[in-house]
């Protein structure tokens, strides 16, 4: 049972080393990279399958007891969070054989991507506050190297603004280490949430809280410590954008939720408060940021901070409702927000432009990619019966219910101004004559075969997006379970504990 | 010792802060390899200091007695420096590059990619 666990997180690591191996012979590296993701795509669903049955899994490593040793512990949040990004990370590799060029694989994209792969999902599995630095550490310098691979202009810059915020957020995230250590003498995270209820002031566990907040906020791009995200988010090519949207910010909102269900529960004013402001003003200026960009994927990166503001409504109101909503907002988000991204890839290639203002006519010549679009596009603003809706549908029910009406009118506004977003994509690239019409477009003619094999991931997700929305039912249900776990964190202390047998 | 270290790192974390704030490419990673030491300090020193007391259990006995240095922070510690020693590494090779690709040192130059147009 245990060795679920592990095996999720070995092969990752395995394929990267192996390929390392292989620097110069690039087919043997996507052979390698393509089979490790696919087994790790079915060790996730095994791992989420016997969750399912078992609750939580715990791994104490090297056998050394729960609150000595390190412990990778699963449960609903954690196995769920490892097999999306074990199928985006199939699903984008996929994408990044047509997307990312000879010279990147060259430098060692694949290692590098199976790399991402295994620090992220140690994040999710990781039982120990100092060992999720660890991780976080590894994710970090993947996602340095990956961001800065190329060395073209744009992606310098952007890579010294995101290197930069997230030192300075390693930084914090070790002096909040050190400060709950010093105040409570342990790094397990089921021990600390037992330990937290000890602590004689208050205020020191506050302080903790501020440092985890900071890091965790610049990880996941929250109001005021962003700016990281809009600066470097565009800048590299679409296929590591889009893994980096769909999992690094949700690795920091993982935190967001771990954190805040299980460690500081305690109840605080200062900390809802300090949470339900950041929401709403995430959600709202970064609405606002992306309806200001007139590119295809500076308004799609600059959204991620408004949808980020969502996830942390969720945590904020903090009722089983709300967490319900945070647990299928996040699959609903790491889908169409990847899949949009690839849609902008495509059309990239197909126009050679990123520029609204050079774009147009894209419906007419492919009306297929064209409802691709709309299908992601109306399910980010929310459109019933797809997937967005029932995510929104449920936070906003969850505000009502807690009685925040300034945080649900903030949401509601969030929600109009996506689709104002969404919309002046689609009438700009989609819907308006192309404004070069008349000269004759090569790079239209080049590759029509290539470019329908590119479709094939971006309509791959869009089934996986309809899907979620018309069966939302069996999802919806299962972050109910995640939820009520959050809620009652005795089950995640019994487990890794082991007060249970 | 513990009234000393407090000072140091917050002189350490003012120092590396002030440096961030400069426009200068190299000192900007200066500042940031001194944060970095702060947060190490700060891990090691929270966690309280015992001097010539390794958690040894002497001969005969058969639990430790109080007060005994605690190994976890300086494991912690060392783990920390190591890890931030290899961002570092990436940090700087990473401005250099960025130095010469971009030919500018001044951080205030590097407003392209986030700007409106």
């Amino acid at each position: 049972m245990e060795n679920e666990l592990l095996i999720v997180l070995l092969i990752p690591l395995l394929a990267g080393i192996f390929n390392i191996f292989l620097w110069r012979n690039i087919p043997g590296q996507k052979v390698v990279f393509f089979l490790s993701t696919i087994v790790m795509v079915l060790a996730a669903a095994n791992l989420l399958y016997s969750v399912t049955i078992n609750e939580v899994i715990t791994l104490q490593s090297a056998g050394w007891e729960a609150p000595f040793g390190i412990s990778l512990v699963a449960d609903y949040l954690s196995a769920l969070m490892v097999f999306l990004t074990a199928l985006m990370g199939l699903i984008i590799g996929v994408f990044s054989l047509f997307d990312v060029d000879k010279k990147r694989m060259q430098f060692g994209f694949f290692p590098l991507f199976s790399f991402l792969l295994f620090s992220v999902s140690g994040a999710f599995l990781s039982g120990d506050i100092f060992n999720l630095y660890v991780w976080f550490e590894i994710m970090l310098i993947s996602s340095f190297v990956l961001m800065a691979l190329g060395n073209t202009k744009p992606q310098l810059e952007g890579a010294i603004k995101y290197v930069t915020m997230n030192i300075i957020a390693s930084v914090f995230f070790l002096a909040g280490i050190g400060v709950t250590y010093g105040i409570t003498g342990t790094l397990n995270m089921a021990e600390l949430s037992v330990l937290m209820n000890s602590v004689d002031d208050p205020n020191l566990i506050l302080l903790a809280m501020i440092f985890f907040f900071i890091a965790f906020g610049v990880k996941s791009a929250v109001f005021p410590l962003f700016s990281w995200l809009p600066a470097s988010y565009h800048t590299p090519p679409v296929a590591i954008t889009a893994i980096f949207s769909a999992l690094l910010t949700k690795v920091g909102v993982y935190a967001f939720i771990r954190f805040f269900t299980l460690i500081f529960n305690q109840e605080s004013q200062f900390t809802d408060y300090l949470l339900i402001t950041t929401a709403a003003t995430t959600m709202f200026i970064g609405v606002l940021g992306a309806a200001a960009q007139m590119e295809f994927r500076k308004i799609l990166s600059v959204h991620i901070i408004s949808q980020i503001g969502y996830l942390i409504m969720g945590i904020a109101i903090g009722t089983k409702m709300a967490l319900t909503g945070v647990v299928y907002f996040i699959v609903h988000i790491i889908f169409v927000k990847s899949n949009l991204f690839l849609i902008s890839g495509v059309v990239n290639r197909l126009k050679g432009s990123f520029e609204l203002k050079k774009l147009g006519g894209v419906y007419g010549k492919y009306p297929f990619l064209g409802i691709l679009f709309v299908i992601s596009a109306f399910s980010l603003a929310g459109f019933p019966p797809l997937s967005g809706f029932w995510a929104k549908f449920a936070l906003v029910l969850a505000g009502l219910e807690a009685k925040e009406y300034l945080l649900v009118f903030f949401a509601l506004i969030t929600g109009f101004l996506t689709l104002y977003s969404m919309t002046k994509i689609w009438n700009e690239v989609f819907w308006k004559k192309d404004p070069k019409e008349e000269e004759t477009d090569e790079i239209n003619e080049e590759e029509p075969v290539n470019i329908k094999l590119k479709m094939i991931p971006v309509a791959f997700v869009t089934i996986i997006i309809l899907a979620l929305g018309v069966f939302a039912e069996p999802v919806f249900s299962f972050a109910e379970m995640t939820a009520e776990q959050l809620l009652n964190p005795h089950i995640y202390i019994d487990a890794v504990l082991g007060l249970d047998q | 010792m513990e009234d000393v270290l407090p000072f140091l790192i917050g002189g350490l974390y003012g120092g590396g802060i002030y440096l961030i704030l400069h426009r200068s490419f190299v000192k900007l990673i200066i500042g940031l390899i001194i944060l970095g030491y702060a947060s190490n300090l700060m891990l090691f020193t929270i966690s309280r200091i015992t001097r010539g007391a390794p958690p040894l259990i002497p001969e005969g006995a058969t639990q430790l007695t109080e007060p005994f240095a605690d190994p976890l922070p300086q494991a912690l510690v060392l783990t920390a420096i190591v890890i931030g020693f290899g961002i570092q590494a990436f940090a700087i090779v990473l401005i250099k590059v960025g130095y010469l690709t971009g030919d500018t040192d001044d951080l205030d130059k590097l407003n392209t990619t986030d700007r409106l147009d």
